[in-house]
């Protein structure tokens, strides 16, 4: 439980239109996800707003695959 | 119940621009800075400024800050003060070559100057015509801003405090500020950090209105803080708005969806421009088009289920110009207002994006009150960037002049703290009472079992704000809006939280931050049903004209009774001769 609330505050950033999609995307999955999702998704979160933000509207992609499966979640969002 | 105390030369709440830019000048005077911020650094709002930063470096064409003087004391509508605006235009080249020397990966032009591009309401001689007046690190200058000075920041062993909240001002007998109550979001920990200066630099409040570009964190924390403690809010009826932000989000659309022939609709399906601007329709300028808006929506031809927003219609320019001069609005679209814009209209509003008011400074960052005419400075306190009020933007801000002001009055902020505490050894004792305020407001917030959601208060201020005291503003409907807003700062008083857990209680966060953004909700209400004149961004139908025999004056808003004091504009520059009031056409 803990870990989520922290989670839910790592979501508030300096982007309004990132605070709009991860709370959407709160709402709908983040009570859901599994273990290694949580661990992806916190990962994402690690990066800046700007590349992240980049990334879940398709102007730029990520180095690592890995994280894909979380992103694209993201982005359906 | 005990609570921990730590000593600090200074405190600054807020990790910004204006706080980063303060820290760093404090660090590296090796004075012990503690800097406090909800979030990551990094994740402040200033990563959302792209636009850039004006000084008239003359870099592409001549310029000079005398020039930039000009235009903002006109794009302020002769509200700002001439003397901050003259200190703020002088300093503008050194304070972005200093950032240029921490690293700020500005555009370069190809002999290796800053590039420098032209911005809205920045001329050359007293508004001939445009000027090349900004410097950007391509769409990304906040961003760029942030991370350079956070690494600064680093090497010169500032203390972070990251995600912890400041709660309330330590304020004692004689007025002095002492420090900050906060509280670390990871452990509900309570601790008190005393400092011979605590620098407000917590940003705007713009998170009051429904229709805001403004990050969640905005919530005007600082205003907060600084109301309770008795200081007043100064100019707070001026909001700057965009015309068309997604309706329900913020999201902003670029304005150059009207530039390439998108147009405004109302619920009669009515391109309703061609009534307010026979000639350039939907190109007029922004303050016309949400003048026209808000009119079209206040006399019921708003479109949606509550008649509360407009139609953007752009499918009749077709699916392919759309993506190649508009890139990126479709994703937008589709993200943020569920629309496909190559068929169906977006639901846009004048959306909230910029507090020009705030806590009232002098040209040195220090936090003053009004007092018999003159000020009366609240030693141990300075505030800078958009929580503050010194003023330089008056009642309308030139696009790139934010970014400065942060810089500028961040540094100078810092300086005069260095100067203060140079002749203080020792710590002033703590007040009995120090942690009285904070701690009461979470008792109530842990021991109360029913009351009002959180949510739904927030969400009835923002829309009274939106309703009430908007883009537009008009008589009856401001009465009212006083009314229903001093209700809402009632139910305020009675908000309940389920979950009384320690650890990353957002819950308990949320219900902090809305005491902090209906003390700004409350005092621009108030300070706009009051001011009876058109000025900037105050825009009144029953007062369409500025009233410079009457008002060409500054709101202070005092929570204490919701007393409303004013105080004239300071029209005399530092050194120059003023610039006297004319009409402001562009």
């Amino acid at each position: 439980m803990a870990d989520l609330d922290r989670i839910r505050w790592h979501c508030r950033r300096g982007l309004l239109e990132l605070d709009i999609i991860l709370e959407r995307f709160n709402r709908q999955h983040l009570a859901t996800l599994t273990p290694g999702q949580l661990e992806q998704f916190k990962e994402l979160l690690e990066l800046d707003d700007n590349h992240l933000l980049d990334l879940i509207l398709g102007r730029d992609t990520l180095e690592q695959d890995l994280l894909q499966p979380m992103l694209s979640m993201l982005q359906a969002a | 119940m005990s609570i921990s105390k730590r000593q600090f030369d200074a405190v600054v709440v807020g990790a910004g621009g204006s706080g980063l830019r303060a820290a760093l000048q404090l660090a590296e005077a090796n004075l012990k800075v503690a800097v406090l911020s909800k979030v990551f650094p990094t994740r402040s709002h200033t990563v959302a400024a792209q636009g850039g930063v004006a000084a008239s470096l003359g870099n592409d064409g001549e310029d000079n800050w005398h020039w930039h003087m000009f235009d903002t004391v006109k794009g302020s509508d002769y509200l700002g003060d001439q003397d901050a605006i003259e200190f703020m235009c002088r300093k503008a080249n050194e304070a972005v070559y200093e950032l240029e020397h921490f690293g700020m990966p500005f555009d370069r032009t190809p002999d290796g100057k800053i590039y420098q591009r032209p911005f809205g309401g920045q001329t050359r001689n007293y508004g001939e015509g445009p000027v090349k007046r900004s410097c950007a690190a391509a769409d990304r200058t906040g961003h760029a801003m942030l991370h350079t000075l956070y690494q600064r920041n680093l090497r010169a062993h500032t203390q972070f405090f990251v995600e912890w909240m400041a709660l309330d001002l330590i304020r004692d007998a004689a007025g002095d500020v002492l420090g900050v109550v906060a509280m670390e979001m990871e452990t509900g920990e309570v601790m008190i950090l005393q400092a011979k200066a605590t620098l407000l630099a917590t940003g705007g409040a713009g998170r009051i209105y429904s229709a805001s570009t403004n990050a969640f964190i905005n919530t005007g924390d600082g205003l907060g803080m600084a109301a309770r403690a008795g200081i007043p809010l100064e100019d707070m009826e001026f909001w700057q708005f965009h015309p068309t932000g997604v309706a329900g989000a913020g999201v902003l659309i670029t304005e150059g969806v009207r530039g390439e022939g998108g147009f405004l609709l109302n619920k009669n399906g009515e391109r309703f421009m061609e009534r307010y601007a026979p000639t350039v329709k939907d190109l007029a300028s922004r303050d016309v088009v949400s003048r026209a808006m808000a009119t079209e929506i206040k006399e019921g031809r708003g479109a949606g289920k509550d008649g509360e927003y407009i139609l953007l219609k752009l499918d009749h320019l077709g699916a392919e110009v759309i993506d190649k001069r508009l890139p990126g609005i479709r994703e937008i679209a589709m993200k943020f207002a569920n629309v496909d814009c190559t068929k169906d209209p977006i639901p846009v509003v004048p959306t909230c994006h910029y507090q020009m008011g705030g806590i009232p400074t002098n040209i040195h960052g220090q936090v003053y009150v009004p007092d018999a005419g003159g000020e009366k400075v609240v030693h141990g306190l300075y505030a800078a960037g958009e929580c503050s009020c010194v003023s330089v933007h008056g009642a309308n801000r030139l696009g790139t002049n934010s970014l400065l002001d942060l810089l500028v009055f961040g540094k100078s902020a810092a300086e005069q703290i260095i100067r203060d505490i140079g002749s203080e050894k020792a710590q002033k004792e703590l007040p009995k009472d120090a942690t009285d305020r904070p701690l009461a407001r979470l008792a109530r917030l842990d021991s109360a079992t029913s009351g009002e959601s959180v949510a739904e208060v927030g969400a009835e201020m923002r829309r009274t704000m939106q309703l009430h005291c908007g883009v537009f503003r008009f008589p009856d409907s401001l009465a009212e809006g006083v009314r229903k807003m001093l209700a809402v700062a009632e139910r305020v008083k009675h908000t309940f939280i389920k979950d009384k857990s320690k650890v990353f209680n957002t819950a308990r966060i949320e219900a902090l931050e809305l005491d902090n953004l209906v003390e700004t909700a409350v005092a621009s209400m108030i300070s706009a049903a009051a001011r009876q004149e058109s000025r900037g961004s105050h825009d009144r139908s029953d007062f369409p004209n500025r009233d410079d025999v009457n008002w060409m004056k500054h709101t202070f808003w005092w929570k204490e009774g919701d007393r409303l004091e004013y105080k004239p504009v300071k029209l005399k520059p530092l050194t120059v001769e003023s610039f006297q009031p004319k009409a402001r056409v562009y």
